[in-house]
């Protein structure tokens, strides 16, 4: 347990952001400045209590949970106020406390109709109460709650200050959600009777023996949890809601979305769905696998058939999610840690997408690609950062992107022990055909949006580039893409040891994969070694499938 | 019973029973002073209700502090955690709908000392039902919370649909009665017990017989009447919408309430050790009961008919801890029989305290728009933007979205029935989560209007009267507080379960 101000700091990561919605609640409507500035005061001081934890984090000690606190919260149902971070939830806390902070910044003069200053920042305050609490509970209950608690803010945020189509995609997003967390409760309900040690704390359900549960009733509450956090995913067939969420949702509100509310459900599976119930997860292994590879087909089929920009990148969002899911699929130390870095990574590269689709959505009133083009020439700064995106979200090499779907694809080659090979590798090949997919929209889309000429209706319009709080919200986010590309041993030391942990709960699992990484370890911020380290006869045959596909 | 006949000087605590004392010496002195107060100062009466509901709860609050009190006139009438509970939630709610009332009664040419008279008996009723562990006792409790109920549900005498309501819900009420006392009958004619600890006892060791089945399904039906549960839950929304809203509120909140707890006791108390001849009927009410009152509420355009169809489904939630606790009984878990209580007993303090919310809000804005449609909470939000709030906290509360106290009332009851487990529980268990998902829908849909649609032509702010801001001001402070720190109503109800040992 903590002691001092560490055993605060969690905690005031989590609710500042609700002292500065009670500022802000308080303060006129009008005075809309005031109101921006104590909205970013509350977030920049969440991010730094976020980065004290990143900073006094122990990093030879990951798989442990630091920070840790644990006080009573509701005693009639054994809930503990259970928080604490280890090296899977601190790069997502961070993310999250920082990606909030730039969606302020931009927010600053891109406030869409019907304005609403302080109605708008209120939410995202009460969103980042949901979000950073999600990836620091360490009780089920006190997850379902903060996992619950950012529905309606994105609701509204949708619902209001969405597009013309708002009211159906809110509400879409609304009861895709409640359907899945109702029945994710059912199943952390489920958990607790059956182990028969009533708790609701995740390190003692982890530990806590299993074997007295059948495996058909592990299934089927490994079912209830798996819908609660693949349509928060989303996985198809339950992606739906998504396109139809983002293609509405004000800008900042899409940001945030990609950013960090998909990424509640990838946590969770592994969090909570995948250490608690390990022989369950290697039953349905096959089957996320298989529906994270129909995702990256569909998603990118999907984003072929687009016209409009930013569904396009909703739809590639399914398919990034989908190689996170078939790295978790492969239940090896390799897959979670791309998986992990997978999400941080999509989180800043798609969110940064969403980005630009608002600023050109701002500068032409429209998102439809056949009246734009020429962004390189009418807004070059732009342009450019459209493309470096484009890039890093198709996997680019040397950018964050690459490592998270490269070493996805790389995993399933060798699933965990007692997943069957041939399946996993049918898996690897397709999801390696989706890549050039990936490549194949991506491209399409910038060759669309940013070369040629523009066209003839914005030829005569002064066309603003990138703007001041532009910059200052996009540079960090565009330097993290490039950071993570170079360095990506920056993630995975950080992950490494907490995946393991949670990978060697798996029954028998193959010590090769887990081997193969060690050196990753402690070495690992060296992009060199990262990339040759693996398992040589792991890399050939993926790679010649790779360009094979 | 007849112990306490043959002792001709029962033993009696006063002061056990002295917030049933306070509600019937306010009875008399709001309606003594109906009589002398000018026309102009009727509102008075409201005045003087509120402050006997207040010294009523004072009382409770000061027997809670005591030592364990042993049950009075022989055994039939019990003051232990269980009732002190209840009573105490009786008397806020009560509380709270005066607060509700005051300004609508006294600006709607109404008889003010007769409604505030009306509303004490039916509490004292509700007060007595907390105690209640006999036959004759629980009958009479009921009796004495619905007979004035059904002259509130009339009270807009000019009004057809009132009327109507009052009528419908005068003839069920006396029916479900009937019902009722004949299924009990059939019980006394077995058992030769009215006290409910004295049935439980022998129900177990009587054989299968017919007769008993069918007196425990008619007693049960008579309670399905009074709480609203499907099949016979088609009066409520004519009753709703025809009564004053005020009235609805109470209807909805502290007169169903009492049906559950009269139902708590029968069953609980008295009916526990037979299991089997209940618990199937329950778990079908439960299940009918939310799925069409969902249903049914999903096409509703009138608020309050909707929130009437949604008490339904509540209702249908409550029913489940139920369900479970027959489950249970058949393999005898005592700890999941009080795990079913608890979540009856919570279920019903969050209920109260949103669902009083919400109309409060709907009283609050029809006091401008003199309309119960949906669409005249249109574009609320711009113009009234606290109301829209608190509306919409109480909405998401009644949705179970946390951290609203909602949450913390659908999720005892999911463990209640998961906790039973079987397939019987579990299937139960799913048909609430996707009901849940359901009643989100309607609940949401009003939330859209408020906020997503545009404001009518008029868009003067709603104003909140005093009275109606301190009830708003309750409501959303236990929604809000219970949602975040759920254990002070888990508490309560956690030592109230414990009088089943």
């Amino acid at each position: 347990m903590a002691t001092g101000f560490d055993a605060w700091v969690l905690t005031l990561t989590t609710f500042t952001p609700i002292v500065g919605l009670a500022l802000v609640l308080l303060i006129p409507k009008v005075e809309e400045e005031l109101i921006k500035i104590v909205t970013l005061a509350t977030t920049v001081l969440t991010l730094g209590f976020a980065l004290y934890v990143l900073y006094y984090f122990d990093y030879d000690h990951t798989a442990k949970l630091q920070f840790e606190v644990k006080k009573t919260w509701i005693e009639v149902i054994n809930s503990n106020y259970h928080i604490g971070v280890d090296g899977i939830s601190l790069p997502m806390l961070v993310l999250s406390a920082f990606v909030t902070v730039l969606c302020v910044i931009y927010s600053w003069n891109h406030f869409p109709e019907p304005h609403n200053v302080k109605a708008f920042l209120a939410l995202i305050l009460l969103l980042e109460v949901g979000m950073n609490g999600t990836f620091i509970a360490q009780d089920l209950i006190l997850f379902f709650i903060f996992f619950e608690i950012v529905l309606l803010p994105m609701y509204f945020m949708i619902g209001v200050w969405g597009g013309p189509n708002r009211e159906y995609a809110s509400i879409k997003f609304f009861l895709f959600t409640l359907f899945g967390s109702a029945l994710m409760l059912l199943a952390f309900l489920a958990i607790y009777f059956k182990t028969g040690i009533n708790t609701f704390d995740i390190p003692d359900l982890i530990a806590a023996d299993k074997s007295r549960i059948t495996h058909g009733v592990q299934l089927i509450i490994f079912g209830g949890m798996f819908l609660g956090f693949a349509i928060k995913v989303p996985m198809f067939p339950f992606h739906t809601w998504l396109p139809d969420a983002h293609t509405e949702a004000p800008t900042v509100g899409s940001v945030l979305l990609a950013a960090i509310l998909l990424k509640l459900g990838t946590y969770g599976f592994i969090r909570i769905a995948l250490p608690i119930l390990p022989e369950a997860a290697k039953s349905w292994a096959p089957w996320i696998g298989l529906l994270a590879v129909i995702g990256i087909i569909y998603g990118a089929l999907g984003c072929l058939a687009q016209t409009d920009m930013k569904r396009l990148i909703a739809f590639s969002s399914v398919a990034h999610m989908g190689y996170v899911m078939l790295g978790i699929s492969s239940l090896t130390a390799f897959g979670i840690n791309a998986a992990v870095f997978g999400m941080v990574a999509h989180g800043l590269i798609t969110g940064m997408l969403f980005f630009i689709a608002g600023s050109v959505q701002h500068t032409f009133h429209t998102r439809e690609m056949s009246r734009l083009g020429g962004l390189l020439t009418q807004a070059p700064k732009m342009g450019w950062i459209l493309g470096f995106c484009s890039m890093a979200s198709l996997g680019l090499p040397g950018l964050a992107g690459f490592w998270g779907e490269f070493p996805a694809i790389l995993s399933v080659f060798q699933p965990a022990d007692g997943l069957n090979v041939a399946v996993f590798r049918t898996y690897m090949v397709i999801a390696a055909i989706g890549t050039v997919l990936a490549a194949g929209y991506l491209l399409w889309m910038l060759q669309k949006v940013a070369f040629g000429t523009p066209k003839d209706e914005w030829k005569d319009h002064h066309i603003h580039d990138v703007g001041t709080a532009e910059w200052i919200a996009w540079l960090p986010m565009l330097v993290l893409i490039l950071v993570l590309g170079v360095v990506p041993g920056l993630m995975f030391k950080t992950t490494d040891d907490a995946v393991k942990t949670i990978v060697k709960a798996f029954p028998s699992t193959q010590t090769a994969p887990v081997k193969s990484h060690e050196p990753q370890a402690e070495h690992g911020d060296d992009a060199g070694t990262e990339h040759s380290e693996g398992d040589g006869t792991d890399h050939a045959p993926a790679e010649s499938e790779h360009s094979g596909g | 019973m007849f112990a306490a006949l043959t002792s001709a000087n029962p033993h009696v605590d006063f002061l056990a029973i002295s917030p049933e004392i306070a509600l019937i010496a306010t009875v008399m002195v709001v309606l003594i002073a109906d009589m002398i107060l000018p026309e102009r100062s009727a509102w008075q009466t409201s005045r003087i209700a509120s402050i006997g509901v207040l010294v009523s709860l004072a009382w409770v609050a000061v027997i809670a502090f005591r030592d364990p009190i042993a049950p009075m006139f022989g055994g039939s009438y019990a003051i232990d955690d269980y009732a002190l509970v209840l009573k105490g939630f009786f008397l806020v709610a009560t509380y709270v709908t005066i607060l509700l009332s005051v300004d609508y009664i006294a600006e709607g040419d109404y008889y003010q000392g007769e409604f505030y008279f009306l509303l004490l008996c039916s509490v004292l009723g509700m007060t007595v039902m907390a105690s209640a562990r006999d036959l004759i006792t629980l009958f009479v409790a009921l009796e004495t919370i619905s007979i004035p109920t059904y002259v509130l549900a009339g009270y807009r005498k000019h009004d057809r649909r009132s009327n109507e309501g009052a009528i419908k819900y005068y003839l069920i009420g006396a029916i479900s009665s009937a019902v009722m006392l004949y299924g009990m009958s059939m019980i006394f004619g077995l058992t030769g017990e009215t006290n409910l600890a004295a049935i439980s006892a022998k129900i177990g060791t009587l054989p299968d017989s017919k007769v008993l089945a069918l007196g425990v399904f008619l007693s049960l039906l008579g309670f399905a009447f009074k709480v609203s549960a499907v099949p016979f839950h088609w009066w409520a929304p004519d009753t709703y919408e025809g009564a004053p809203t005020p009235v609805t509120a109470f209807l909805s909140v502290a007169s169903k309430a009492g049906g559950f707890v009269a139902m708590l006791n029968i069953v609980f108390f008295g009916f526990g050790l037979q299991p089997s001849l209940w618990w199937l009927i329950i778990w079908v009410g439960a299940a009918l009961s939310m799925t069409l009152g969902n249903l049914s509420a999903l096409r509703q355009t009138n608020i309050v008919r909707m929130l009437a169809y949604s008490s339904v489904a509540q209702g249908g939630f409550m029913l489940v801890p139920f369900a479970a606790f027959g489950l249970a009984q058949s393999h005898g878990d005592a700890a999941v029989a009080r795990g079913a209580m608890r979540s009856v007993i919570v279920y019903l303090l969050v209920y109260g305290a949103m669902n009083l919310g919400a109309f409060a809000c709907i009283i609050a804005v029809a006091r401008r728009t003199q309309s119960g449609e949906i669409s005249s909470f249109s574009g609320l939000f711009q113009h009234s933007p606290v109301i829209t709030v608190m509306m919409t906290i109480f909405l998401a509360s009644l949705a179970g979205i946390p951290p609203f106290a909602g949450w913390f009332a659908k999720f005892t009851m999911f463990q209640s029935i998961i906790e039973a487990g079987g397939g019987w529980g579990v299937t139960l268990g799913v048909v609430a989560g996707v009901n849940s998902v359901i009643a989100a829908y309607y609940y949401l849909n009003v939330v859209r209007s408020m906020w997503f649609r545009p404001a009518a032509d008029d868009a003067r702010p709603v104003q909140v009267t005093g009275a109606l801001g301190a009830s708003l001001a309750v409501c959303v402070g236990l929604v809000m507080v219970v949602g975040v720190y759920p254990s002070f109503f888990g508490d309560m109800a956690e030592a109230a379960a414990k009088v089943l040992g």
